[in-house]
């Protein structure tokens, strides 16, 4: 590859916007994700997480706006892109009707792979995701985390250089989402560049170098996870369960970034040691604690804590 | 609107194939046994009523009168059920419509492997069913073998028109009013079971509106081996039918897919 390719990003999107009538579902954002990067889209559900991954690998039309996935146009070389990209959807896709390994032959054949090659490929993606012993099982007969390995493995039939994963492990147990994680990372270990979707903060923290946090429609922010906690929260917070008027007080005249949810006050700092030390000893609460701040802090305070839906 | 199908459409052929593979044994009976059934009933059971039809100038006896309706009939069902429940099926319940939407597969060819499925199951029953009543000599050769591909047109035919209602239906349970409104009317008044000419002639008419009656003429005729000038007709109405209903079918579809 030339220095220019690598110089590209592997995907970008510029000024994306995706509205269904009057509803507008994606407004005006725009993004890139260099080679090898995993990067994640966060935010509540319906912020248009799904309708912008489906713009980028051709599933929707674009209302306006500009997607290239490898430098090339997604309106015009849609299916250029999609023959080189993997894409793991949210709902199970898996083919129902047909086994374990039927579903890679069959699905290797929208690819034009031959049958050799689908099958060496399906053996060994089988065993990376720990599913061999399932080879000849019904997909129907399948258990939550191996349905979502399956979909990844089959998803990499193509030996794609992108890999799109819309929520991959919404709805599995702990045990399972470790296990779909480790395969990820093993997969980011090989240089894959993965663009995933996601509300839980653990996983974008733990597989994303970098990630957005978007909400109805809107980019609301952009980096590394440890570079949005510094910007938006610091690194600790102190947080008091049913806090006194004359703690309110004190909090705003120390003129720390902070959020008052009426049972609950919490205090975003640097350090904090000191404040919370002072807080314990001179305050009067049912519970204070300092902790440090995670995405799921950032990811609150910028999209709010109301219900979504 | 902006329609591209490569022949990448037959990966979706291949996949409906792959499946109806896995259980063939069940997929064989129906075409098999059914026209056991009619000619039992009808041949049999009615025989004692009526012991010849008039058809084109011609008497013929009531069992060669309606097998080859009961064909026609069969190529009708096989791709309009294919393609209302078994595609609904596959696009709502199994997802797997959204699966291939994210391979270089786009959604014209997904909706044309689809109807080229159903008329192929057309064909695969009215092969079976000419077996079936060759050997009670029914069928008139070589003219009969020209049934197979009448069998893919009349498939392409009603498999469109299924489409047309699978891209506009929110539920599953919606089909029953093609089917009562539609299918079993034609089932019964497409010169099927009886000659047309025993109809008033405003439904006489009206007969030749519907798909069925033009898709019974051709197979009747080329089982028989009587052929006359309203045959072409009958050929050119279903093609008609066929370029009309199949880009229908695309564009209801592609409303419904791409989102």
């Amino acid at each position: 590859m030339s220095d220019k390719n690598s110089a590209q990003p592997v995907i970008a999107v510029r000024n994306l916007k995706k509205s269904f009538g009057a509803f507008i579902a994606v407004n005006d954002i725009s993004f890139a994700v260099d080679k090898g990067v995993c990067f994640g889209i966060l935010g509540p559900n319906g912020a248009g997480k799904t309708s912008t991954i489906r713009m980028i690998y051709g599933f929707s039309p674009l209302t306006s706006g500009d997607i290239f996935v490898f430098g090339l146009d997604i309106k015009k070389q849609y299916r250029i892109i999609k023959a080189r990209i993997g894409v793991c959807q949210q709902d199970n896709t898996l083919d129902p009707d047909l086994t374990v390994i039927q579903n890679f032959e069959v699905f290797a054949r929208y690819f034009d792979l031959d049958k050799k090659t689908a099958m060496e490929r399906a053996s060994s993606l089988l065993k990376f995701f720990a599913l061999e012993q399932r080879r000849d099982a019904r997909a129907t007969e399948l258990s939550g985390g191996m349905v979502r390995r399956l979909v990844i493995a089959r998803a990499l039939i193509n030996q794609p250089e992108l890999l799109i994963l819309d929520e991959p492990t919404t709805g599995l147990d702990p045990q399972s989402r470790h296990q779909v994680w480790e395969r990820l990372e093993g997969l980011k270990k090989q240089g894959m560049t993965t663009l995933l979707t996601t509300h839980y903060m653990d996983e974008a923290a733990r597989l994303c170098d970098e990630l957005v946090i978007m909400d109805q429609g809107k980019i609301l922010a952009q980096g590394s996870p440890q570079s949005l906690i510094s910007e938006y929260t610091g690194e600790n917070i102190i947080e008091v369960a049913e806090p006194e008027d004359d703690l309110r007080a004190f909090a705003r005249e120390k003129k720390v970034r902070q959020e008052d949810l009426g049972h609950r006050l919490i205090i975003y700092t640097e350090d904090g040691h000191e404040l919370y030390r002072e807080i314990c000893g001179r305050f009067t609460h049912k519970s204070c604690i300092l902790r440090s701040a995670t995405l799921e802090d950032v990811f609150l305070k910028l999209t709010g804590r109301e219900l979504r839906e | 609107m902006n329609v591209n199908i490569s022949t990448r459409f037959m990966r979706i052929w291949q996949r409906n194939l792959t499946v109806y593979r896995e259980s063939w044994q069940v997929n064989f009976l129906p075409p098999l046994l059914e026209p056991f059934f009619y000619l039992l009933a009808f041949g049999i059971g009615f025989s004692g009523m009526i012991n010849s039809v008039s058809y084109a100038s011609r008497e013929v006896s009531y069992v060669s009168f309606i097998a080859p309706a009961l064909v026609a009939i069969n190529i009708m069902n096989n791709a309009f059920f294919e393609n209302t429940f078994g595609s609904f099926v596959r696009m709502y319940y199994q997802k797997t419509f959204d699966a291939m939407m994210a391979t270089p597969l786009n959604a014209e060819e997904i909706i044309t492997g689809e109807i080229v499925w159903g008329a192929t199951k057309s064909v695969i029953g009215t092969v079976i069913m000419l077996i079936v009543i060759s050997f009670f000599g029914l069928v008139s050769y070589p003219a009969g073998i020209l049934i197979v591909f009448v069998a893919f047109l009349g498939g392409i035919a009603f498999g469109s028109t299924a489409m047309v209602f699978t891209g506009m239906v929110e539920r599953i349970e919606l089909f029953n009013l093609p089917i009562f409104l539609f299918i079993t009317p034609m089932f019964l008044f497409s010169g099927t079971f009886f000659p047309l000419t025993g109809l008033p002639l405003w439904a006489q008419y009206f007969a030749l509106v519907l798909p069925l009656t033009h898709l019974v003429n051709l197979v009747r005729a080329l089982s028989l081996g009587l052929f006359n000038l309203e045959l072409l007709i009958s050929l050119a109405y279903l093609i008609v039918f066929c370029l009309v209903m199949f880009p229908l079918a695309i564009f209801k579809m592609r409303r419904r897919l791409i989102k």
